[in-house]
């Protein structure tokens, strides 16, 4: 009797505190309890928005409102999207983020490529300089290429963001060329070394052997570089100034696009600009991306690992 | 013999012909993109810079633009010495806080999936103007805790030097922790490196998971510590609504500024983003030096 009791105490203490094998139920428990309260604090500001988007104007004058609106009021979003412009700058947008990644990633995969397959004089130097080219400022170097695209008229015009791109100086190029280098660098050689004595040139061993070999790592950077030029404002905004708007440019604008679109003094109270409309236009600037995301999240969680971003 | 040597040295030019040929993109990038632009950048901060209908016109005024910043501008020096205060309050935080994430995530649960979607979701949407919305709506600062009376009756009391750290760290907690995403994955792939094998021996040897922990995963982590601390310092002072980077953008365009004075205080703060990248460097290259031999 006393030693069934024993066993039962036993049992429920491995349950409770785990063993050597598993863990217990109490750091199950705790597991989630912080990881909820941590991804609650993480979400905080999203959720926030989205409930803030979605509030009427009497909602946001209500104190009594707080997480759920009284009704599903859609206004703010109707008059965040006019004020947004939003089929333009969302297609701007795409084309601003999509056609530089492009170039960037293939044009970093051929830097990445020599760096990795190829002995020369001075590679331990280009590689310094690459990432130099990540830490410095971009403001260190944004105004006389500003002063160069004006003198050319390129100023205002996409090709301003797509130029740097071709030549493998664009947003955040040096950490897609040290993500080709790795990946590159442990691809066996045997392949590359049976092509060349079969008299395949060096272009053509790398479009037929290296490339397809890298897929992940295309993924990866294509993908990693739409989001950062999506996001990026600096360059943009000096760029592109007086020329295409992106999404994001004209989000940083919305004060004064609303008050062009609805004049303060003409409307009434409750089309003055809020902060439900403010939360409209920008939750309808995340939207692609989260789109973007929750279709891809896969390439932008997992590979990093087999694409070796950490650089050691 | 000697044929052969020659032979040799052709193929080696040969390869390194073709090496440069592949980077030869990149050269001409560099030279056009960021070393002329640099230098250009550091020629106008030694001017004063104006620009006229038909191009623009220098006139050389020594170290004057960098005086002025250093010594005159009431503003320019409290921004710096605020960024280098934010950034180093950031950097353990977003260290410690995204180590934590990658242990969580390293173990075997149901919904792992989900919590590193959540987890890395700020990496994609994380830009200026969204930052700057949420920011202005008060919805970035941990909460509640700020709007706390007591809380706000302790900020009060402390001296003025710990009082703006403090302050930033309330009520931009969210920001700083939504600057983890890319540090969590470059935790969690160091993590998932760490031979298992070591694992199973130390908790033969009767090593508890708090030894473990301590005397195995944390050394094995010293490289990636390194990694994180110089990728964030790096995002933090690229990024557009740091507050000095506005204020130099602010007075490019401003007739008392200009292009000149705007040169100087950039380069003024690449020093400053340099010499915390070097205390970074000193702080934590000696561990993962260690680690590696």
């Amino acid at each position: 009797m006393l030693t069934l009791r024993r066993l039962n105490l036993d049992h429920f203490k491995s349950l409770l505190f785990g063993s050597r094998t598993r863990s217990g139920l109490l750091f199950t428990v705790l597991l989630y309890t912080l990881l909820i309260a941590i991804g609650f604090v993480y979400l905080y500001p999203l959720l926030f928005m989205f409930v803030t988007s979605l509030k009427s104007p009497s909602d946001l004058l209500n104190p009594m409102v707080q997480w759920v609106p009284t009704e599903f009021y859609i206004g703010n979003y109707e008059k965040a999207y006019r004020v947004l412009n939003y089929p333009v700058t969302l297609t701007t947008s795409i084309l601003i983020s999509v056609v530089p990644s492009l170039l960037q990633t293939f044009v970093a995969s051929l830097v990445g490529y020599g760096l990795a397959r190829y002995r020369f004089w001075g590679k331990n130097l280009v590689l310094l300089l690459i990432l130099a080219t990540f830490i410095i400022p971009p403001q260190n170097t944004v105004i006389p290429q500003m002063l160069a695209y004006k003198e050319q008229g390129l100023l205002g015009s996409p090709w301003a963001l797509i130029l740097p791109a071709l030549l493998a100086q664009g947003y955040r190029s040096a950490i897609f060329i040290l993500i080709f280098y790795q990946s590159f660098l442990s691809l066996p050689k045997v392949l590359e070394e049976a092509a060349r004595l079969d008299g395949a040139s060096d272009l053509r061993i790398f479009l037929t052997i290296a490339v397809p070999s890298a897929i992940p790592a295309f993924i990866v950077s294509f993908i990693f570089s739409v989001v950062w030029y999506w996001n990026e404002t600096f360059l943009t905004s000096i760029f592109l100034e007086g020329g295409v708007t992106t999404l994001p440019m004209q989000l940083s604008r919305f004060v004064q696009a609303y008050e062009n679109l609805y004049p303060p003094g003409t409307v009434n109270i409750f089309d003055r600009l809020n902060e439900a409309v403010k939360m409209s236009g920008t939750f309808l600037n995340i939207a692609p991306l989260l789109v973007m995301y929750f279709l891809l999240q896969r390439w932008f969680v997992e590979s990093v690992e087999r694409t070796g971003i950490t650089g050691e | 013999m000697k044929i052969l040597r020659r032979n040799f040295i052709t193929l080696r030019l040969r390869e390194a012909l073709h090496g440069y040929s592949f980077i030869a993109l990149w050269i001409v990038g560099f030279s056009l993109f960021t070393l002329f632009p640099l230098i250009e950048t550091f020629r106008y901060s030694l001017h004063q810079v104006t620009v006229t209908a038909e191009g623009i016109r220098l006139d050389f005024v020594q170290w004057a633009n960098y005086t002025r910043a250093l010594f005159t501008d009431p503003n320019f020096i409290e921004l710096v010495i605020g960024y280098a205060i934010e950034t180093i309050v950031s950097v353990p935080i977003v260290l410690i806080f995204s180590m934590i994430i990658a242990l969580f995530l390293n173990q075997n649960f149901k919904l792992k999936g989900l919590f590193r979607t959540i987890f890395f979701l700020p990496v994609v949407i994380t830009s200026g103007p969204v930052i700057r919305e949420l920011t202005a709506q008060g919805a970035t600062s941990a909460p509640g805790i700020a709007n706390i009376p007591a809380v706000a009756e302790f900020i009060a009391q402390l001296p003025r030097t710990l009082r703006n750290p403090v302050e930033y760290l309330l009520t931009s907690f969210i920001l700083i922790l939504w600057f983890s995403g890319v540090q969590i994955l470059i935790y969690l792939s160091s993590l998932q490196k760490v031979d298992k094998s070591i694992y199973e021996a130390a908790a033969i040897d009767g090593a508890s998971a708090w030894e473990a922990y301590w005397k195995i995963t944390l050394p094995s982590l010293s490289t990636a510590n390194l990694v994180n601390a110089i990728y964030t310092v790096i995002t933090l002072s690229h990024f557009s609504e740091n507050k000095v980077i506005q204020y130099v953008y602010n007075q490019t365009y401003a007739v008392q500024g200009g292009i000149g004075y705007a040169s100087a205080m950039a380069f003024l703060y690449f020093a400053v983003m340099i010499l915390l990248l070097g205390i970074v460097y000193l702080f934590l290259a000696r561990q993962a030096k260690k680690e590696r031999v």
